[in-house]
Parts: structure tokens; sequence; C-alpha cells
């Protein structure tokens, strides 16, 4: 059984595919580092992440499919759900089938990176709608996520499109980094959390900004007066609103 | 006079949330890194609310103090309740507050009527331009066109806004009349071919130039209350269809009545809204935007009525059974969208699938076909056989009762956001 084990980044996965076709080995499963591999025997292969390497296989994706369509096996891989084999099998098939193969969605693997694809787009998506800024005393607008796929890197830009004009901090509490806009660039950062509650993902109070409270606030009020109770139906706000976001909605949090 | 900020808040939200608009879609402005934010074509909902509709827009009066005295509406003067009005300022800092902590993508402001729909629509418009001029706000602007306000005015906002309302709310002349004396049919729809006039000439002067301002770049909607006067929905539907296609018209809305004034005898007394017709007219009016329905194909004059326990596209087919069964394999994107069970992202994706080769019911039903339904209405490579003889009133019942949700429980999506792809 060969082991491959890379360093849990797409490049790394990217070499991974490279090596394999340089070392005519098939990998019968990929492993980030450190996860379980001790439990697994076999021939193990220690992937060096190379980003010559990785260049050459995404170039070669990029001759091979749409533009869209190259984001595919990138998007599948943010899941998290070990999907590496899968990844591997996808970008393999692409290239060794004459034609385009995007769209051909009887095939299994070319279904599933596409399924896979919809699941983290959907819930960037959905990031982009429930995610809520709290203004610190620095002027700094804050936001805790916890999303269940590594969603941050493909909502980045939605964020410097629209707020151009304020600093800003996305935080992703479950893996432990974020990303700060500063007017100029966004960069990766990891905070030590002192001044966040992780269960509400609020800033204590003696951080907020002059008025954030205020603006709570009001924006609870807004949502409890827009509702109409003839209405009420909390199954389709359920569908169209996952309870998981709740946890860090202002709307949706009691406020002390 | 001053009324607290977080009371005025409560009042005016509450007075405008009788209007189901809440769409931000249509719009792509960028800020070019010269302000503060920007709108995404598709649209982006923001929350959704015990009701499970979404909060897109601040969606609040300017005053819910008003002249006249609509019979549906719950602001028409005659009412005791609490008034209050805002000013430009209060209006402008709640909508840049909410935009920069994400709750919203922009404002939508309507008002009741004071003084006059001139004076009224002027006020609208300068929150509007306000906001653009003054505070660099790239976001949504949705304004309600005042009825009655002279179209000099409503074109200074549509220089502002992304998009603008005129809501008819009663789809007769004559039952408008009765509801709202004060208001006046053509008086609704007058403004509306101006504006729509307005917009053409605006996107062929930016062809030209790019520079030339955008004129209600988000185009218009409008609303009907379902339910208040005894209109059939083949009527109402006309009336959409024409609004969508002369008019071009983006959007029209379907309120299920809400009978806030019981008091009033010209409106029927019901128990609940009608929420599941109110439900079927947005589903025939999907067919009509995405699935290339005539109006006509939906309702007819033997069936003025869209039926209540089940969809009207299942409706038309079972309507049109020499049409059926469709072989998924062949038939043109037209026919295979029109296959009850196949929404307009499975029938795409069949399209581009297919030309790899054939497709069987087990890659269909992964493709998302809903095989429950569209059984009955198709071929593929492997034909479900018994199902094929089956006249369609038995496939009416055998769907009914096999159904998947059963009719009580049916979803209400009022404001869908579609993600297609
Ligand atoms: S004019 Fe508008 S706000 Fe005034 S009563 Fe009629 S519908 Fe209501």
């Amino acid at each position: 059984m060969n082991i491959f084990i890379y360093d849990r980044t797409f490049e790394g996965l990217l070499t991974t595919v490279f090596d394999s076709y340089d070392l005519k080995i098939v990998p019968d499963v990929i492993v980030p580092k450190n996860n379980l591999q001790d439990s697994l025997f076999g021939n193990k292969i220690e992937i060096i992440t190379d980003t010559v390497k990785a260049e050459r296989v995404w170039n070669g994706l990029e001759k091979k499919l749409t533009d869209g369509a190259c984001q595919l096996p990138y998007k599948a891989w943010l899941s998290e759900m070990k999907i590496e084999m899968l990844v591997y099998k996808f970008i393999r098939k692409v290239f060794e089938t004459p034609f385009n193969i995007e769209k051909n969605y009887g095939d299994e693997h070319v279904l599933a990176i596409r399924q896979l694809n919809r699941k983290v787009t959907r819930e960037a998506c959905r990031t982009l709608e429930f995610l809520r800024f709290q203004k610190t005393t620095d002027n700094i607008y804050y936001a805790s996520i916890a999303p269940p796929y590594n969603i941050l890197p493909v909502i980045i830009s939605h964020f410097e499109k629209r707020f151009t004009d304020q600093h800003w901090i996305i935080y992703d509490i479950k893996r432990h980094y974020g990303v700060y806009y500063d007017l100029q660039q966004t960069s990766e950062i990891t905070l030590e959390l002192n001044h966040v509650n992780t269960g509400t993902g609020r800033i204590s109070n003696n951080a907020m900004g002059e008025s954030e409270e205020l603006y709570q606030y009001l924006w609870k009020d807004y949502f409890q007066s827009v509702n109409i109770t003839e209405r009420k139906n909390l199954r389709l706000q359920m569908n169209f609103m996952p309870k998981r976001f709740w946890q860090y909605m202002t709307e949706k949090q009691m406020l002390t | 006079m001053s009324l607290d900020i977080r009371e005025k808040l409560k009042i005016l939200a509450n007075g405008a949330k009788y209007d189901v608009s809440c769409s931000s879609s249509g719009s792509n402005r960028s800020n070019h890194g010269k302000g503060l934010g920007n709108s995404v074509y598709a649209g982006i909902c923001h929350s959704f609310t015990d009701d499970g509709r979404c909060i897109s827009l601040l969606k609040i009066l300017y005053t819910n103090y008003c002249i006249y005295d609509c019979a549906y509406c719950i602001n028409r003067k005659s009412n005791d309740i609490p008034r209050a009005a805002f000013s430009v300022k209060e209006i402008v800092d709640l909508t840049i507050n909410f935009y920069r902590r994400n709750y919203i993508e922009g404002l939508f402001l309507s008002s009741g009527v004071i003084l006059n729909p001139d004076h009224t629509m002027e006020q609208l418009a300068n929150v509007a331009k306000e906001l653009r001029t003054k505070e660099k706000f790239f976001g949504y602007i949705h304004l309600k066109a005042i009825p009655g306000a002279s179209y000099e005015i409503i074109k200074k906002a549509g220089f502002f806004a992304d998009r603008l309302s005129m809501n008819i709310e009663i789809p007769t002349e004559q039952n408008l009349k009765m509801l709202a004396p004060e208001k006046d049919y053509r008086g609704i729809l007058q403004p509306m071919q101006l504006m729509k006039e307005g917009i053409i000439e605006s996107k062929e002067e930016r062809r030209k130039y790019r520079t030339s301002k955008a004129f209600v770049p988000a185009g218009q909607s409008t609303q009907f209350i379902v339910g208040a006067s005894p209109e059939k929905d083949q009527l109402i539907l006309k009336v959409a269809s024409g609004l969508y296609n002369q008019q071009k018209l983006k959007r029209v809305y379907y309120s299920g009545f809400l009978p806030v004034n019981e008091y009033d005898k010209r409106l029927p007394a019901i128990k609940e809204p009608p929420l599941i017709r109110e439900h079927r007219l947005y589903q025939a009016d999907w067919l009509m935007r995405f699935y290339k329905f005539d109006v006509n194909e939906i309702v007819d004059d033997l069936h003025p009525d869209l039926d209540l326990e089940i969809d009207p596209k299942l409706s038309w087919a079972l309507r049109n059974p020499w049409l059926f069964p469709i072989d998924v394999n062949h038939a043109d994107y037209e026919m295979i969208l029109r296959i009850p069970g196949i929404g307009v992202r499975s029938a795409q994706m069949i399209i581009n699938a297919r030309r790899y080769g054939k497709l069987s019911v087990d890659k269909l039903k992964k493709i998302g076909v809903v095989m429950k339904r569209a059984k009955y209405f198709i071929t593929c490579s492997e034909l479900p056989p018994a199902v094929k003889d089956l006249k369609p009133e038995a496939i009416r019942t055998k769907i009914l009762t096999e159904a998947l949700v059963p009719v009580k429980k049916i979803q209400k999506p009022v404001q869908l956001q579609l993600y297609f792809g």
C-alpha cells in the first residue's frame, strides 16, 4: 500500500500529483502530515511541497479546463473532507482524457468534485450573508466565523471589494487563523482571543467601539419588527439560515 | 417630538414590512476604492425573519403619517396607531452603520404620503442623494415611487437609486378605485411607462459615454395584494406578464392579503392569509421568467385559477399528456425544462452530460432530478415501463399520495435567491 504524505497545503497536493507521475507510483491513500499516518502500514512517501512542480500541474489544468473549472479541485479540497484521493483521481482523469471532461456529470469523479464544490461555494455564500462585524475601540470591524469547511480564502475578495474604506478582521475561531485588511492589503494573522467570547463570537464590552452596542440593539429591534406573526414559518427560516450560523449572529443573540 | 431612535425604528420598520419586496439584485455598482460598498448582481440576503422571509435591505418608512386612507393599509389615516418620522440624517446613519457591520445590502425606503405626493417623493430622493454624494455609498438603494408624484421628481430619484418600485396593489382599475379612492390606476401605470423609457435611454447613453449616470440600473418592480379583491389568478398573471413583457419590469411580487383593518367592510373577511395561493403565483411567475412559459399555458378560461394542490408546472404537464414522455437524451433544452421534477440546474446538467454518453435513471438521480415526479414524463436509455401508460388523473393521484410534502406543510419561498450553477 502506497501512502503519500503531504503538508496540508494545496500546493502540496498538486506536488503529490506531479511526484506520482514522476515516480510512476500511484498512491492508495494521500494523508496530511500528522494525520493518523502512524497507524497506517505500508510504503510511506513524504512529499516535499515544491511550487514549481505545483505550478506545472496547475498550468496543465488550465490548459485542459475552462477558467472557471480550474477552481473546482481547489474548492473541493477546501471542504477538508478527506478528499485528497478524489482530487488526485480527478486531476489524472483530466490529464489522461484527450478532451475536456469538466461537464461529464455522468462520471462519478467529475460529479463528486462538482458536488463538493457546490457545498463549499454554498457555505461561502452563506458566510457572506450571515457574517457580522462588530466595531472595536481601535475602529477595526471584527467578525468571528467557525465554518465547517475552510472557506475563508474564498470569501476575502468579496469583502475587499466591498469594505475598502474600513479596517476589518475576519477570524476563523475553529482553525485559529484570520485575515486583516488595513485599507491597503489583506494579510493572514493569528490572534490571542482575549477580547472575544469564542462561544458567541462577541467582543467584550470594553473592547467595543462607540455606539457599537446601540447598533446591535437597533439591528435586533429591526429584526423583530419586520417579522409578520401571521406568517410564522420557522422551518423555512431554518432552511435558508441553518442553525449553525445563529451562534455568531447579532440578531440571534441575547444582549447583556 | 424627538422620539428615541429605537422607538422610531420599531414603528417605521413595522409600517414597512407589508411590502414584500426585499431583493437587492440587478445592480453592479463598484466603489473603485473611493467609497463604501458595492452591489452584487445576484443580490444577497443577510438574514431571515421568523416567517422565513429574506432580509436584504433596511426596509423602512420615511414616515408612517399619511393623508390617504387605503382600505388594505395599516398606515391609513383613519387608523389610530403610533406615528413617527425620521430625519434624513437618521436614515443615513442607520444605513451606513448597518451596512458597515454586514447586516444589510442597502436601503429600501418607502413612505406614507405627507403634504402631497411631490413633497414626499422629494424627501426620498434627498435621502438617496445624501447617501450617494455625501457618504459615497455604493450599496443598494431601492426607493418607492410615490403614486401621484410628478415624473420630474421620480426621475431625479432614479439617478441615485438602483431600483424604483411603484406598487399597483390592486390589479384592476375599478377595484383600486373602491379600496384606494385617492389613488389613480393610470397615474400609477403612466410613470412606469416613462421610467421604462428613461431606463432604455440611459442604457443607450451609457453605451456611448461610459461616464454618463446610470438611471435605475436594477429596473422597476411592483407588488399585487392577492385576495383583497376578487380578481382571478388568470387576470393577475396576465397583468404581470404584460408588465414583464411590455414594461420590462424586473420583478412582480405577490403579497397574500393580511386583514390588518378588519373593521373595513369593503374587504373580505378571512381567517388566514392565502399563503398557498401566493406560493402558487410565485411558482407561475417563475415559469414565465425562467422556464419560458407563456401566461396562457399556465392559466386559461377553463382553468382561471391555479391548482392549489399541485404546482403549475405539473398541472400544465397533466393537461398536455400528448407531449410526453420526453426523451431526455435527445429532446432540446426547452422541452427538458418543462418536465416536472427537473429544474433549471438539472436541465443544464443533462444537456451538458449527455454529450459524453447516454444518461441512465441512476445518473439522472445523481444529477438531481426528482425521479418520483419525473418518472411519469420521461424516457431515457432504460425505460421505466409500467408508468408510461398511466392516465393524467392517475398520475395526479399517485403523485399526491406518494407526495414528497403534504400540501398543507408546503414551504413558501417568498423571496428566493437563486444560485444558478
Ligand atoms: S398611500 Fe400608501 S401609506 Fe398611505 S394609506 Fe395608501 S398604501 Fe398606506
